[in-house]
């Protein structure tokens, strides 16, 4: 930040000036015109064309390119929407973003906490093999989404799956239980283990998350170990000779320089774990009785399968603004918490 | 619990010590420490290796077992037969693994190439030239950057629809595709590349203006030489896109399997329509995908995290 800060200003006649601004802002606007336009074109105004389309009854009927135009219908999507009043099977709009936001919360606070622990752990002086580590420990992340989740939707197979197998090999064995003890539905057992409310977990919950904890933590391990480098030993030293403890050291020294690496990429995880569409369609599918749905995948269906483009629009508004919503509160937290340590 | 060094060492305060070594290291590990920290850390790579191992073992065993039979992580054997069938015919459909690769290559070579180019000359718009709504543009790209690709899909699977030149409808083509992907690409594109321009010193751009030199040429000459690696993180970011995109190419692409991508293939191989599919091919066509961009992304692996430790600390 102080490198932009140290722009020189040169001293010029203010005409000169003028001209010279007007003509930086003509350059600027040339280098901007094909992002502007492309943008305008594929992501402005679909947005905007959305939110017309989530007034009408926009659907098969209306697609060729000679078709009547759709009626308007209103705010009747979004009240439909609201009251379940939707042919997808199992809809509940209630249950399906409440079940969304704790999936992504519950694997960022994961994430977060292993990715530091194992940082920490791999950031001790004189630990053997390290390189070895870091260079294992990087590979889910390096691995396509897709192939994640297919690889894992096979691991979970009740009865050929990698899963079921390693705990036959390891309690089983342990426990001389007979062969084929475990014959667990992963992704479609349909009693839910937790039921609290809107907040409904399958077992599918459970395997979905521990997929994406092995995708999740390695990144979060490699951002807490940046920013676990940065701390200046002799803050450690001092705070040794005030006689510090070993957790009053993290507390005091090591937190507060995690927090400002680790919250911002916590809130961007946040976000994308919200939006993440592959696990839950390729793993659970949305199963069982779309206790696994997300808002991602549940607006894919509407499009995709039933065809609703104007429900499916008014779907992505609703989005659109608990994402918002999301934005704004995540960093009212963040600035909450920066404050904390000040 | 009482251990030896307890009941020999003195200080009371051998044990904070220890543990603060954990921390941030002080001297050499107590082998007693080492060996814990070398198990967990053992047992760490081994929940990270189990699918890989997994997956590999799948494709390369020899018996080309439909299903796997128990838990076999060292294959008895090696064959490639698995990969030779993946390769001639993944699915039902009659396409090779050539004509899904080479369709999903075209796809990710148009989104790299639009969303570095158009992003990287907006990026240095917004990170070093003044003007008018540079601001409310900045805004406006963020504000897309938060919303999920399946956001646009309704309006622009329909308006797309409408575009039909004879034969040729944009909707069910890849050229749509890949613009309908490059809509999500292209803003991290210009935040990516962005937030690396501004950590570039000026001083360069200085002393090249003094010289005469005017924005294009410094752009050209300056600019874009520096910011190489940025530039190859941000193509390849578009490239992995483009050669996994899933959502777009199966909602868009209904007519023509000659037309189809990797993705769309590997949807076939699991889940509700993979009664037919042995999982020893499933695991080859998932290898056949994988490792060709896993490979490249170990080799940038450096700029990507270096990226994303400067995304991170400015937030």
């Amino acid at each position: 930040m102080s490198a932009i800060a140290a722009t020189p200003t040169t001293a010029m006649t203010p005409r000169r000036s003028r001209w010279r601004r007007s003509q930086n802002a003509r350059t600027a606007y040339l280098f901007l015109l094909p992002a502007l336009l492309v943008m305008a074109v594929i992501t402005f105004y679909p947005l905007v064309f959305q939110v017309w389309m989530s007034f009408t009854d926009f659907g098969l009927a209306n697609l060729s390119a000679k078709a009547p135009l759709p009626n308007i219908v209103g705010f009747d999507n979004y009240i439909r929407i609201l009251q379940n009043n939707i042919v997808i099977p199992n809809f509940d709009f209630l249950r399906i973003l409440t079940f969304n936001l704790f999936w992504a919360f519950s694997n960022v606070v994961i994430h977060v906490v292993l990715g530091v622990l194992i940082a920490i752990v791999l950031n001790t002086n004189g630990l053997w093999f390290k390189r070895i580590y870091r260079a294992i420990f990087i590979l889910p992340v390096v691995i396509p989404p897709i192939i994640v989740a297919t690889v894992w939707r096979d691991m979970f197979d009740p009865n050929n799956g990698a899963i079921n197998f390693l705990l036959q090999d390891t309690i089983g064995v342990l426990f001389k239980l007979p062969p084929g003890s475990f014959n667990l539905d992963w992704l479609n057992q349909p009693n839910p283990i937790l039921s609290v409310g809107p907040l409904i977990l399958p077992l599918a919950y459970f395997a979905l998350l521990t997929a994406n904890v092995w995708l999740g933590w390695p990144l979060n391990s490699v951002v807490a170990t940046g920013a676990l480098q940065s701390i200046p030993r002799d803050l450690y030293e001092a705070a040794e000779m005030d006689g510090a403890g070993a957790w009053a050291k993290f507390r005091v020294v090591t937190l507060p320089y995690l927090r400002p690496a680790m919250l911002p990429y916590a809130i961007y995880g946040f976000v994308i774990t919200f939006n993440l569409f592959y696990l839950s369609y390729f793993m659970s599918g949305g199963g069982p009785f779309g206790q696994t749905e997300l808002l991602v995948t549940t607006a894919y269906r509407l499009v995709n399968e039933q065809q609703l483009y104007g429900v499916a629009a008014a779907f992505a508004v609703f989005e659109f603004f608990i994402l918002l919503a999301i934005t704004l509160v995540t960093n009212r937290l963040a600035r909450a918490t920066a404050q904390f340590d000040a | 619990m009482t251990s030896p060094a307890i009941a020999t060492a003195a200080p009371p305060r051998a044990q904070p010590v220890a543990a603060a070594r954990l921390v941030h290291g002080g001297g050499p590990l107590r082998l007693r420490r080492q060996l814990i920290l070398q198990l967990i850390c053992a047992l760490i790579a081994l929940t990270v290796i189990f699918p890989i191992l997994w997956i590999f073992s799948m494709a390369l065993d020899p018996r080309n077992l439909s299903r796997p039979d128990g838990l076999n992580l060292i294959p008895p054997g090696a064959s490639l037969d698995a990969f030779a069938k993946v390769i001639a015919q993944p699915t039902l459909n009659p396409v090779s693994f050539i004509q899904l690769a080479e369709n999903s290559l075209f796809i990710a070579v148009l989104i790299s190439a639009a969303s570095v180019t158009i992003g990287m000359m907006a990026a240095y718009a917004f990170s070093r030239l003044q003007f008018r709504g540079r601001e409310a543009l900045m805004i406006a790209v963020l504000a897309v950057l938060m919303l999920p690709a399946v956001a646009t899909i309704a309006p622009l699977f329909v308006s797309m629809n409408k575009i039909q030149i004879g034969t040729f409808n944009l909707r069910n083509s890849l050229i749509g595709v890949a613009l309908a992907v490059t809509s999500g690409v292209l803003p991290f594109a210009i935040w990516n590349m962005k937030g690396y321009l501004d950590t570039i010193p000026r001083d360069l751009e200085e002393a090249a203006a003094v010289d005469g030199a005017n924005k294009l040429q410094i752009f050209l000459r300056i600019i874009v030489p520096l910011a190489t690696p940025v530039l190859a993180v941000t193509a390849f970011f578009g490239f992995v896109a483009g050669w996994t995109e899933f959502y777009f190419s199966w909602m868009f692409l209904t007519s023509n399997p000659k037309n189809y991508t990797l993705a769309m293939a590997l949807n076939g191989m699991v889940g509700q329509y993979s009664s037919s599919t042995p999982w020893s091919e499933f695991a080859a066509f998932s290898i056949l995908v994988a490792l060709p961009v896993s490979l490249v992304y170990l080799l940038l692996q450096r700029y990507i995290i270096s990226g994303l430790a400067i995304g991170g600390v400015k937030g």
